[in-house]
């Protein structure tokens, strides 16, 4: 019978075994069939949800679309930190110490946390609202240090635009959002601005969880025709909440993006996150090619913007749709 | 070479957070999960404080006595208002999220591009092994700091708390001070380690503390098992390389490859194998001296 006498030893010494291979590292295996130089690219994701994952897919294609392909010249490297933010320095440590050739950055905090870790491997970033306010550029035009990317502002006048083509004669614009979040403030004070600049008005209501919505709906019920919602959390998490007290009295809740419309919103003109991950992922493809820089490269927004249009909630609404905005738009039965 | 400095340093920043952690799973003997809000109240405070330009060691002094205030409430739940302690750890949890949004203005600052405890030092060395170098420090202060006060007559008393309250009332001492008094320097400490875990990441962020309490409780297991608990000095450097061996095992797996997605049910498994391997090893010993007393 086998007992082990020492296991505390046991243990260290594995430990010791363990931390010289991490010294070795991971020597690069590429094999270099082509002439071309095969690059390492890391991509480091905060969390996984529907937006994120389909950002990464589509950074992803975006590389295939111009030529870089896993396996043939290029080796992915992807990590997903699990809202764990403790995680993320150690994948950025793993990206820095394989000596990475590129890294793409999923979120803000992830974007962060690389460009703390690396003043020098480019990085492009994705799903990330406000770069400058995040201080990861000195300005969206001229980003000047080693990160660029592309960035989810949704589209605010676009969608006020549908809205007033939706309902010529609404007058008054309710909206409920959570005073946690500082996008959904920023979102709201843009909105504001253009929807008083096209001769509309505005009224607001404030939640701070999620059991408030039904109150602050209710008290907005009566003086306003239609509403509009933000990208956010709260309300994106509780949307049936809301649109439960808003079809009710036959009022209308255009989004700020899809998956809003998708749980009982009317429309949105919004991102494709997808999309823009295959904007960033041809962003990428021009580092890569050796075209340009970080350092020159502007912040992109999405050009990919599609409508979403929830047929059901229409219904419900007694609402027709305009068949020319039918016709290019995202339909949900 | 690089990947070993940062994650040394890493689990140095951390430790302090652990030590926090021990002081009042082991000595006070209650789970408190205050940790998770305090941690990125330690980081919310420290990197507001920075953006307006103050003095990053006055920052960190600030955020700490911030956590002890948390310490300080959660105690006063569990004391005056007789609430369970992990109630009392959650109730002060969920309340320090809005404080922290309050603190912070938003749900996110950046620290890129601003004076931190890691940058005011002028010094050739490279970030990673300044990191390393001044965590070193902090934790040895703390650590000398945390010895000479359990080793003082109040900080004996609160040692002595967790081993048996009764006999503690028997001899004069209010418990309800030394439970205070124990939940305020963990919490303090654990509100230094948000503050340097956010000067070292570049940002705070609300959602820092998730996870923390697990962190905790694993580097606290880890370096009892490893290194052993004869004495409070020796438990104290126990957490601190238990932190460090944490880090270094997370980094090892990540680099043999593991999905990042099964590093918590990993943490699990390795806690719990950590906790179970004192009673193996009982039991080991039960057969070898039945095997000597047949012989």
């Amino acid at each position: 019978m086998f007992i082990m006498k020492n296991w505390k030893f046991t243990v260290l010494a594995l430990a010791a075994v363990f931390a010289s291979s991490l010294i070795a590292g991971c020597g690069s295996q590429s094999a270099n069939n082509s002439q071309k130089k095969s690059f390492k690219i890391g991509v480091i994701q905060l969390v996984e949800h529907n937006a994120l994952d389909a950002a990464n897919k589509g950074f992803i294609q975006g590389l295939k679309d111009r030529g870089y392909v896993e396996g043939k010249n290029i080796t992915v490297d992807q990590q997903n930190a699990q809202a764990d933010q403790s995680n993320l320095q150690n994948i950025a440590q793993r990206f820095v110490s394989n000596n990475d050739d590129l890294i793409c950055a999923i979120a803000t905090p992830a974007a962060q946390t690389m460009a703390n870790a690396t003043k020098k491997i480019p990085i492009v970033g994705t799903a990330i609202t406000d770069y400058k306010a995040a201080r990861l550029v000195t300005s969206d035009e001229k980003p000047g240090g080693n990160v660029t990317g592309t960035s989810d502002m949704s589209p605010i006048k676009k969608q006020i635009d549908l809205l007033i083509k939706l309902f010529p004669n609404a007058k008054t614009i309710g909206t409920v959002y959570s005073s946690s979040e500082i996008n959904s403030e920023i979102q709201v004070k843009a909105m504001t601005q253009y929807a008083e600049s096209k001769g509309l008005t505005v009224k607001t209501a404030t939640v701070s969880t999620v059991n408030d919505i039904q109150q602050a709906a209710q008290s907005l019920v009566g003086s306003v025709d239609v509403f509009y919602e933000p990208t956010d959390n709260i309300i994106a998490s509780a949307m049936p909440t809301l649109t439960a007290i808003t079809d009710a009295a036959k009022i209308p809740v255009i989004c700020a993006e899809p998956n809003m419309v998708k749980k009982g919103g009317l429309a949105t003109y919004g991102i494709d996150y997808y999309k823009l991950g295959i904007q960033t992922g041809h962003m990428a493809a021009d580092i890569l090619d050796g075209k340009s820089k970080p350092a020159d490269m502007p912040i992109e927004t999405a050009k990919d913007l599609k409508i979403t249009i929830n047929k059901k909630d229409a219904a419900t609404l007694g609402i027709t749709i305009p068949a020319d905005l039918e016709k290019n738009a995202d339909i949900i039965e | 070479m690089d990947l070993i400095i940062s994650t040394i340093s890493q689990g140095l920043l951390w430790a302090v957070m652990a030590i926090g952690v021990y002081l009042t799973f082991r000595v006070l003997d209650i789970a408190d999960l205050t940790v998770e809000g305090s941690f990125p109240l330690g980081a919310a405070t420290a990197a507001s404080l920075l953006t307006a330009g103050y003095n990053p060691v006055l920052a960190i002094i600030i955020a700490c006595i911030a956590g002890m205030l948390s310490g300080v409430i959660t105690g006063v739940l569990h004391t005056k208002l007789k609430i369970p302690a992990l109630l009392a750890g959650i109730l002060t949890m969920i309340a320090l999220y809005s404080v922290n949004l309050r603190i912070m203005g938003k749900a996110n600052i950046s620290l890129l591009q601003i004076d931190t405890i890691f940058t005011i030092f002028p010094s050739s060395l490279s970030r990673q092994m300044t990191i390393l170098i001044i965590g070193f420090i902090i934790v040895l202060v703390v650590s000398i700091i945390n010895y000479w006060f359990f080793g003082t007559e109040i900080g004996a008393a609160v040692r002595a708390t967790g081993f048996n309250q009764n006999m503690i009332r028997a001899n004069g001492i209010n418990t309800d001070l030394t439970i205070v008094l124990g939940l305020l320097l963990s919490n303090g400490l654990v509100a230094i380690s948000g503050a340097l875990v956010a000067q070292s990441n570049g940002f705070a962020d609300v959602g820092m503390g998730v996870g923390t309490i697990v962190i905790g409780l694993a580097s606290v297991i880890i370096g009892e098992v490893l290194f052993g608990t004869k004495s409070f000095r020796n438990c104290l450097i126990s957490v601190i390389l238990g932190s460090i061996v944490y880090r270094i095992v997370i980094a090892i797996v990540l680099q043999l490859g593991m999905p990042p997605n099964d590093l918590k049910l990993f943490t699990a498994i390795l806690v719990t194998l950590a906790l179970s391997l004192p009673l193996f090893q009982a039991k080991i010993n039960e057969r070898k001296r039945k095997a000597a007393n047949h012989a």
